[in-house]
């Protein structure tokens, strides 16, 4: 007998665990969400990974309900009645049944080997299309940092890759490298996390098939300021995706009316730290500044860039981000003025 | 405690005892300086509960600070220190001891010996377990770091390489951490070596290994796990110490070290532990479930062997915790099948305490509800594990709430839950006084709530991305309410533990009073006074089956005929 669509236990387990879902706030929609949960997947990775995780509640849904029921029957016939004291019929075992409990599972785990390896093996070894984009990502303490190889520009904390179709897909493939401890990149709209590991040169793909902001966070503790190595991916259609490389790709912007800051910052320590094309700043410890105006959020994703936010920033990187590796430097409020005026012309 | 009470004559010495003196001091120095079983498993017993209530003090701190977005209740460092402290504490101050605990408390008197095989190597391990758990916690006071003195270790209880590295760890914070956990660790070896040994030589006549009582099976398995997987732990901690000090490369990855290393080293311990530590809640199980079921355990052979089987299958488990760092999909696909291969034997566990129950007359004291809470508990942690084992999937869970939300259904939904049911049946035997039951009974529900309102929720919060070891959040990530709820579902688990204290300290002196054989039991711990006396018995206990209390009660259908 072959039971009703709505009647069968996968069915009803995804049912309850959909209601649950709602219950806790979660928005059911296409595209970037506020709430980065992994049952709004947006890419192929997550999607594949969504189904699966149905096919795998069902099976241990039902595992559930047959168990539970079962536990709870017991619970309500066998409880002890009033007065009587006498022993019930004892039983030591039985091989039969003992086989059929070992047997069934034995052949659930099989399907359920199976269809996951299934999974992985489509996800980890997809061969990379010609029209793929490269990005290596290099975690840092407490920041991203994307260099695209082939247009040559370095991105830092915001990710921009272009949209991807599902008839011409143009992915992502991501190089995961860090520079100091283990990282995590985690945008859970997009893919699952893999980790970045010094000497340890990871891979992972996403193709994005909406636009808009995707966030996410580290995945892996990598100190103080864990919490706050925020992901932000940015999905652009392909004409927004050439102007902003074309963007990033100028140095940086020689503005006249800021020269005063810009001496602040090539005289001060700033340039140990910071790179701004086409300057004599070119340190490599800190995010590049070429076109820090660019960016919508200050110290990865904590802070919208205002001027306000970035002269409190520089003031004292505590304020937003307490024991970020960014030292404050003491300036003067004029030097903070002057030399937030000069990030400012940095588009 | 008249002899005749006893069901095996003779097990006391009648004589009367030697006068002692009594002044605070000598019974101090009583308790420092004694070898006895009982009072080891005891201080064992009282460690565990003193850190259980370090280490939920520090989870309560934690949870006000994450109970809303964006707050400023303690600091990002003082954040990161609780929460490594958190699980160090709970894992090896907690979780450990209460394997010894139980080990020493009950195996002597369950095999019918009068101690265990090594007296006073169980008194070194569990001053050196003691001493190593005070020397963690005194970096708090003492521990110069990097923000001044009072740093306590705050690189998570994993301490990932490199961060671990002087480069980013600098100060002696993690330190204290990995010298503790040798100093701990070796304790931890000499109690698991006299388990075994007590287990294997010390069992009375006519107690063959097949008649020897689940608790202790499930302990000997236990000790053996635990010598092949705290080796590996001391042995990493130890190239951890010459790395930061002797200028050694191990896991020193800005001069060519591998963290990959420490991974494997560290989950090659780290997933076996887990086992360790659960072992002991389904000794208790097989205890407390068919006294309470009036039932004898269903399959016992097959228990033994599925213990004997999750031993093994732990082994070859540990890179399931390594989803996420790239290994090959070949090695993703072999972790993936050892690890639901872990699910059969544990799932005949499950199925044979059912039947346990199935046809019983089941009796519903506090021991018992805690034991039915674990069964619950422990079939969804193991359904999660399965979903956690799922390689694609697990790259999304790792490291999230969800992860944190299954392993405190394993540590508090199980263990814990079986730890108080334990204590509930087996406190008349050690002091001789009855738990209250009704005190019983309010800490079993609210614990109970608390527990499902706090981990139920935290599964959410990971299928939304919320990741673990994070000291705030953004308001605009939607995870406040879920937060919120958890943060309550822990101070009701709080006021429950509570509870449980005081029935603890109120039951010690004003318990109804038990008498040897109050719930009725039949494995040999019930044939000797309560609290029992030093010698434990007077005569040996001559043994039969598996149950030798039930062929005494009922020497019409004794056990042995059917075994």
């Amino acid at each position: 007998m072959k039971l009703p669509g709505w009647l069968r236990v996968g069915r009803i387990a995804r049912l309850v665990f959909v209601v649950a879902l709602l219950l806790s706030g979660y928005a059911f929609a296409d595209g970037p969400q506020a709430t980065p949960s992994i049952y709004a997947p947006a890419s192929t990775p997550a999607s594949e990974i969504d189904h699966l995780s149905f096919f795998v509640l069902e099976i241990t849904g039902a595992i559930f309900v047959v168990v539970a029921g079962l536990l709870t029957y017991v619970i309500l016939r066998f409880r002890a009645k009033g007065s009587d004291d006498s022993e019930p019929a004892q039983i030591y075992g039985s091989n039969q049944v003992e086989l059929a409990w070992t047997v069934i599972p034995v052949l659930i785990v099989v399907v359920l080997f199976l269809t996951t390896a299934r999974v992985i093996f489509a996800i980890q070894d997809a061969p990379q299309p010609q029209a793929a984009l490269n990005v290596t990502v290099v975690g840092h303490q407490f920041w991203w940092e994307y260099r695209y190889p082939k247009q040559g520009i370095v991105a830092v904390n915001e990710l921009h890759v272009p949209v991807s179709d599902t008839t011409h897909p143009s992915p992502t493939y991501l190089k995961l490298l860090s520079a100091d401890v283990d990282h995590s990149f985690w945008v859970p709209q997009l893919a699952g996390k893999f980790d970045l590991i010094p000497n340890h040169p990871n891979d992972m793909w996403i193709d994005p098939l909406h636009t808009g902001v995707y966030v996410g966070q580290c995945g892996q503790f990598c100190g103080v300021q864990h919490a706050n190595m925020l992901l932000r991916v940015y999905v652009d259609t392909p004409e927004q995706f050439a102007a902003w490389v074309a963007n990033q790709a100028k140095p940086g912007v020689q503005d006249p009316t800021a020269a005063e800051g810009r001496h602040v910052f090539e005289t001060e320590a700033c340039m140990n730290c910071h790179t701004v094309q086409g300057t004599a700043a070119t340190g490599r410890f800190g995010p590049d500044l070429t076109h820090l105006m660019s960016r919508d959020t200050l110290a990865s994703g904590v802070k919208p860039n205002t001027r306000d936010n970035l002269r409190e920033w520089i003031r004292n990187p505590d304020t937003f981000k307490p024991g970020s590796l960014m030292p404050a430097m003491q300036l003067s409020d004029n030097q903070l003025d002057q030399v937030t005026t000069y990030l400012e012309t940095l588009k | 405690m008249a002899d005749q009470t006893l069901p095996i004559h003779g097990s006391l010495d009648l004589t009367p005892p030697r006068e002692q003196e009594n002044t605070w001091l000598d019974i101090l120095h009583d308790w420092v300086i004694t070898v006895d079983h009982k009072k080891l498993g005891l201080m064992y017993m009282m460690m565990a509960i003193f850190f259980l209530l370090v280490g939920g003090a520090e989870a309560i701190l934690i949870r006000i600070q994450l109970a809303v977005p964006d707050h400023h209740f303690i600091s990002p460092q003082t954040f990161n220190r609780l929460f490594t402290m958190h699980g160090t504490t709970m894992v090896f101050l907690v979780g450990m001891p209460l394997v010894f605990a139980w080990g020493n408390y009950i195996i002597p008197l369950q095999v019918g010996a009068r101690d265990m095989a090594f007296p006073r190597l169980n008194a070194f391990s569990f001053w050196l377990t003691l001493l190593g758990g005070l020397f963690l916690y005194y970096s708090f006071i003492g521990g110069p770091g990097l923000y001044g003195t009072g740093s306590a270790p705050d690189v998570t209880w994993w301490a990932y390489a490199p961060l671990t590295a002087r480069a980013f760890s600098p100060g002696n914070a993690t330190d204290y951490w990995a010298l503790a956990l040798i100093v701990t660790g070796f304790g931890t070896l000499g109690g698991g070596i006299n388990i075994i040994a007590t287990a294997i030589s010390m069992r009375c006549k006519g107690m063959t290994l097949m008649r020897m009582p689940l608790f202790t099976w499930l302990l000997l398995v236990d000790s053996g796990l635990l010598l092949v997987t705290i080796t590996p732990l001391t042995a990493a901690q130890i190239m951890l110490v010459i790395d930061r000090y002797l200028g050694a490369h191990f896991f020193d990855t800005q001069a060519g070290g591998q963290a990959y290393l420490w991974m494997h080293f560290f989950w090659i311990f780290g997933h076996p532990e887990v086992y360790v530590l659960v072992f002991p809640a389904f000794a208790i199980a097989s205890e407390v479930i068919p006294v309470f079921s009036r039932k004898a355990i269903f399959g016992y052979p097959a228990m033994v062997a599925a213990s004997v089987g999750i031993g093994f299958v732990s082994l070859g488990v540990w890179a399931h915790h390594m989803f996420t760092v790239g290994m090959t999909s070949a090695g993703n696909a072999f972790f993936v099948l050892s690890t639901m291969l872990v699910g059969i034997p544990t799932g005949i566990k499950i199925f044979n305490w059912v039947a346990t129950m199935w046809g019983g007359k089941i009796r519903f004291h506090t021991p018992m509800l805690f034991c039915v809470g674990f069964l619950f508990q422990f079939l969804i942690a193991g359904l999660t594990g399965i979903m956690l084992s799922v390689a694609p999937w697990n790259w999304q869970l790792h490291g999230s709430y969800f992860v944190i939300a299954h392993f405190h259904y394993v540590l508090v939904g199980a263990i814990v839950f079986n730890v108080f049911a334990g204590i509930y049946y087996w406190f008349p035997k050690a002091t001789g006084r009855m738990m209250n039951e009704t005190l019983g009974k309010w800490h079993f529900w609210l614990f109970f709530i608390g527990f499902h309102v706090t981990f139920d929720t935290m599964h959410f919060a990971g299928l939304e991305g919320m990741p673990r070891w994070i000291y705030t959040y953004p308001a605009d990530r939607g995870w406040a309410h879920l937060n919120l709820v958890i943060s309550i579902g822990g101070v009701i688990q709080a006021v429950a533990v509570l509870i449980f204290a005081f029935n603890l300290f109120w039951s010690l002196f004003k318990g109804k009073i038990a008498g040897n054989d109050p719930w009725d039991a039949w494995t040999l711990e019930w044939a000797t006074s309560s609290p029992p006396p030093v010698y434990n018995f007077a005569t040996d206990p001559v043994v039969h089956s598996r149950r030798p209390l039930w062929d005494l009660k009922h020497p019409e259908d004794p056990d042995w005929k059917y075994e």
